[in-house]
């Protein structure tokens, strides 16, 4: 283990987000900074893909907007600034990067949901 | 003194406590020991010689050796040098001008906690060697076109000057070339962590060099 990892080995995962799958439809509570006002905006979307990379680990989030445009945003894993992330559903997926759901739009792009015990 | 000999370990980054991401390098920095101090009436100058990461015994030469006070002082060799403090045999000694009064003695050890979090220094490296570079890579020169009937021409330099006035190409035009591998200074960088236990030093931003590379870190020369 080389200095660096161990480094990043000793900071704190941010402690408000679980453990998170592609597939996941999330609501990402983020601290938003504007000057010295703080606020807390929801982003709620489908978890397209989560990266590793020890302090610079991230995932990202990808919605719907107004008049179907696709917005997608990443959140690292480190931060503080995500005040709190909620799983509400979990989709059954066979890959780690679902960037084909950028391709589709309504009802194709609907995962379906994975069966737990 | 404010100064110390490391290795670059490489880079992450830290969130401080607004939640921004700080881009930082580690460098494993010290101990070093205080191999040789130069003063202005001996030597003309003020300067502080440290030396960095313990070696095998054998792996230094004699003069080394001897330079370091590790050779047996006895009536066959009176004159050798001692140090007032012993130190071990060390693979790296490198020179810090510093001022008269800051010098410390030799033999003293330093350590990473002569910098404090907030210190702003500047960090000396040997940069990457990238052999022998075009134009394109080493002035950052613009491209050629692909296409329009042009061949074989993309990265070439273009025009190196003038027809018959002056009849000769300019000295100091940047051409092709060694490039890389040479001294370079990061200058003002903030120091984020200071980890005396782990010998662990974190500045913002990058720093010249491999991982792995020998660094230089010493206050810095232009604050602000």
């Amino acid at each position: 283990m080389n200095l660096v990892e161990s480094l990043n080995r000793q900071l704190e995962r941010n402690p408000n987000i679980p453990d998170l799958q592609p597939g996941d439809t999330v609501r990402v509570h983020a601290r938003i900074v504007e000057g010295d006002r703080e606020r807390v905006q929801v982003f709620q979307g489908t978890v397209i893909r989560v990266r590793g990379g020890g302090a610079g680990a991230n995932f990202t989030v990808r919605r719907i907007a107004a008049h179907g445009i696709g917005v997608e945003r990443t959140f690292p894993l480190y931060s503080p600034r995500v005040e709190k992330v909620e799983v509400t559903r979990r989709a059954k997926v066979r890959r780690a990067r679902l960037y084909f759901l950028r391709q589709r739009r309504g009802k194709a792009a609907r995962l379906k949901e994975k069966r737990t015990r | 003194m404010k100064g110390i000999l490391g290795k670059k370990v490489g880079m992450t980054q830290i969130f401080d406590e607004r939640g921004e991401a700080i881009p930082v390098t580690v460098i494993e920095a010290g101990p070093c020991w205080v191999t040789q101090v130069k003063t202005v009436e001996r030597d003309g100058y003020s300067a502080v010689q440290l030396g960095f990461e313990e070696a095998k015994l054998t792996r230094l030469t004699r003069g080394q050796l001897g330079h370091l006070g590790l050779l047996k002082v006895d009536e066959a060799h009176p004159r050798r040098r001692m140090l007032e403090n012993p130190v071990p045999p060390l693979r790296y000694l490198r020179e810090f001008r510093v001022k008269p009064e800051e010098v410390p003695s030799e033999g003293e050890q330093i350590t990473v906690d002569v910098f404090e979090v907030g210190d702003r220094v500047d960090v000396v490296g040997t940069s990457k060697g990238r052999g022998f570079a075009g134009v394109i890579k080493r002035h950052n020169f613009r491209r050629q076109p692909k296409t329009h009937g042009q061949s074989d021409r993309e990265r070439a330099p273009g025009s190196i000057g003038a027809t018959t006035t002056p009849g000769r190409v300019w000295k100091g035009t940047r051409m092709a070339g060694r490039m890389g591998g040479r001294r370079v200074t990061a200058q003002n960088l903030e120091v984020v962590l200071v980890d005396p236990e782990r010998n662990l030093l974190a500045v913002r931003g990058a720093v010249p060099g491999p991982r792995g590379g020998l660094v230089m870190v010493k206050r810095a020369r232009k604050q602000g």
